[in-house]
């Protein structure tokens, strides 16, 4: 549990716009220990979307320092960030990202296909087992126009899960979802997070924040409040008391 | 990321487009195909003439007088009279690389046998030039030295001339028939002989002693040609040389003077014809590989759409791992497949074109090794050299740029 996953200090971001800069992020300072479920909320353009583009090493700050895991990532190439990327993170994407007419076990794969180590028979096996911890091992043949987005969702995780990552960042999960799958979704990650996975997620609704164990709030490109959640929801006791639509049902969330 | 997956992920790219994959391919597979297909009916009717030029003797030399201007104007080379009979007499007795020596006299006439009647060509010839050109006899006998000598009217028929006078499958050996009005006995048939690469009757033609038809029809004193073999066809260089130098002396030309005659071996006209050909070959395989360029073009074109809209794709693989590099050999890749299975398809297909073309036009076709190394080599190139571009576009793409995309 003590183990930092994440620590950043005085982390700046600018943006070049043609003349003008903008200062995406301020100083900022955060560290994540391992284990915790965090949820990054703020209004649009208060640099959480950037915060979470650094923190997936998609970008690199313009000063500042951010250790992943115990690694520096400043000085890193764009390649070795590659690699880091594919060993350490695990992302899933509000609009889920799967490839289209391709199998949710090929999705779910597919991060492993970058891992030159990998035999395809454990390759196969790693993506069942992910499949199976989001309960969509039953649905591994289907492909994602086949799938629900809540199931689609559950892909992307399983997907963002099957590298075995030290962090898993989310950028708005929900955001696509009605409130019932979000629900779910929230309930897959806390199930994730009891077994010890880091996740990180970004929302900008106060009612999926409350799943997290911590709530950072960003504004300007600063962090302004920052608190751990005393109030906590548990998705598997709201899902209990939410309205069951038929078509829900069905669809098993 | 190693070649195994590289291959696995970009099969696996196409598949999901498999349509898209297959109409890319279409445009490789017809250039290939025609390239193939060109350059195997070129090279088929290409050997076909060359075997028929040899049939009739690579050993061959053949002296025919020069084009002679007559006080300006070019009269051509069969109104000339260069040639005597005293040139024939001369080879034979001064040329030691050749092995036999025939004059031929031509004459165009009217052939006549019963009521029916027929316009050809009689070769006034002595009895060494069936030899020489490697004519057979099916039937009946070549006339003798004596008969030559005394100027006797007997004939020998090729096969078209013998369906034109006397219907097909008759034999009109030890028959009579009438040249300009005189009487000449059929003593022998010549076997069948076939089209020249040229399309010329090769069997529509008679056979006679050469001063039958110099004194009797033609009433000339020269002769049109002399029909030469050489003692081998590794001699028939020396024994050019040997023809010019011994004609130019016997026809007292001065040094300043050109030859008053033409001499080609036989050796020399298929590589002349040869080259000719060759020369339509590489015509209808460039007009094919236009075509394959343009399939090329395709390749890149469908590349270039296919990067923008998978670029979602491309930020969601460099955000789980993918480097520029691996996503750049995956584009490339997919590129290659399309090109190299369309180029394996398209010899496939340019065989079978080239079978039909073959059987219809009743020509050989020859595929020929390289065409296909060519074809395949090609491909190869294409896929690289027009999927580089877009697979360098798809490889430069910033990730976050790349996930926001729609």
């Amino acid at each position: 549990m003590n183990n930092t996953i994440i620590e950043i200090k005085n982390l700046r971001k600018d943006y070049h716009v043609g003349e003008v800069t903008v200062h995406a992020l301020r100083g900022v300072d955060l560290k994540i220990q391992e284990g915790e479920l965090v949820a990054i909320m703020g209004a649009s353009g208060s640099g959480k979307s950037t915060m979470l583009n650094i923190l997936g090493c998609l970008d690199k700050p313009t000063s500042g320092d951010y250790l992943l895991d115990g690694t520096n990532v400043k000085s890193m190439s764009k390649d070795d960030l590659a690699r880091l990327r594919n060993k350490k993170l695990g992302f899933v994407f509000q609009s889920y990202n799967l490839l289209a007419r391709t199998t949710a076990l090929e999705n779910v794969e597919l991060p492993l296909f970058y891992n030159s180590k990998m035999k395809s028979r454990e390759r196969k096996k790693s993506a069942l087992i992910a499949l199976e911890t989001v309960g969509l091992s039953d649905r591994m043949h289907h492909m994602p126009n086949q799938l629900s987005g809540g199931q689609q969702q559950r892909v992307a995780i399983a997907r963002s899960l099957v590298n075995n990552p030290v962090l898993i960042l989310a950028d708005e999960p929900t955001g696509n979802l009605d409130t019932r799958t979000s629900v779910g979704i929230m309930g897959v990650f806390q199930e994730l997070n009891e077994n010890g996975r880091t996740i990180v997620f970004v929302t900008h609704e106060p009612d999926i924040a409350k799943f997290a164990s911590r709530n950072i709030i960003f504004r300007d490109g600063k962090i302004v409040r920052e608190f751990q959640v005393t109030e906590r929801s548990n998705a598997m006791e709201i899902l209990k008391t939410l309205p069951v639509e038929p078509v829900e049902e069905l669809e098993n969330i | 990321m190693n070649y195994p997956n590289l291959f696995k992920i970009a099969v696996r790219a196409l598949i999901r487009n498999k349509l898209r994959a297959i109409l890319t391919m279409l445009g490789i597979v017809i250039g290939v195909a025609s390239v193939i297909a060109m350059l195997a009916i070129g090279e088929g009717s290409k050997q076909s003439i060359t075997t028929e030029m040899s049939s009739l003797g690579t050993n061959m030399i053949i002296i025919v007088p020069a084009f002679r201007a007559a006080r300006g104007v070019n009269i051509g080379a069969s109104g000339s009279m260069a040639l005597k009979y005293s040139d024939v007499v001369n080879l034979r007795n001064d040329a030691v690389n050749l092995s036999a020596v025939s004059p031929e006299v031509r004459a165009a006439c009217q052939v006549i046998f019963g009521n029916e009647n027929t316009q050809t060509t009689i070769y006034g010839v002595s009895e060494e030039y069936l030899n020489i050109r490697k004519l057979e006899v099916r039937s009946g006998r070549v006339f003798t030295a004596n008969e030559v000598r005394g100027m006797s009217k007997v004939c020998l028929l090729g096969q078209t001339v013998v369906e034109n006078l006397f219907g097909e499958g008759a034999d009109p050996v030890g028959m009579n028939i009438r040249i300009k009005n005189l009487p000449f006995q059929v003593i022998g048939v010549l076997g069948d002989k076939g089209e020249s690469g040229m399309g010329q009757d090769l069997d529509d033609l008679i056979l006679a002693p050469y001063t039958t038809v110099q004194r009797r029809l033609a009433a000339v004193d020269y002769i049109t040609g002399i029909y030469a073999s050489a003692a081998s066809e590794e001699k028939s260089a020396a024994a050019i040389s040997e023809v010019k130098e011994i004609l130019r002396r016997a026809h007292k030309l001065l040094d300043s003077e050109e030859n008053d005659f033409y001499v080609q071996s036989q050796s020399e006209l298929i590589e002349t014809v040869s080259s000719v050909t060759d020369i339509m070959t590489y015509l209808l395989g460039a007009i094919a590989g236009i075509s394959l360029l343009v399939g090329g073009i395709g390749i890149m074109n469908i590349m270039f759409v296919s990067v923008t809209e998978r670029t979602r794709e491309i930020g969601l693989r460099m955000s789980i791992g993918g480097r520029g590099a691996d996503i750049l050999k995956q584009f490339l890749v997919e590129s290659m497949l399309l090109s190299l299975s369309g180029g394996a398809i398209g010899i496939l297909f340019g065989y079978l074109i080239a079978q039909v073309a073959g059987t219809l036009m009743g020509s050989s076709v020859v595929i020929t090794t390289q065409s296909v190394v060519l074809a395949f080599a090609v491909c190869f190139v294409i896929g690289v050299f027009f999927g580089w571009y877009p697979a360098r576009k798809a490889s430069n793409l910033n990730p976050i740029d790349a996930l926001r995309y729609e």
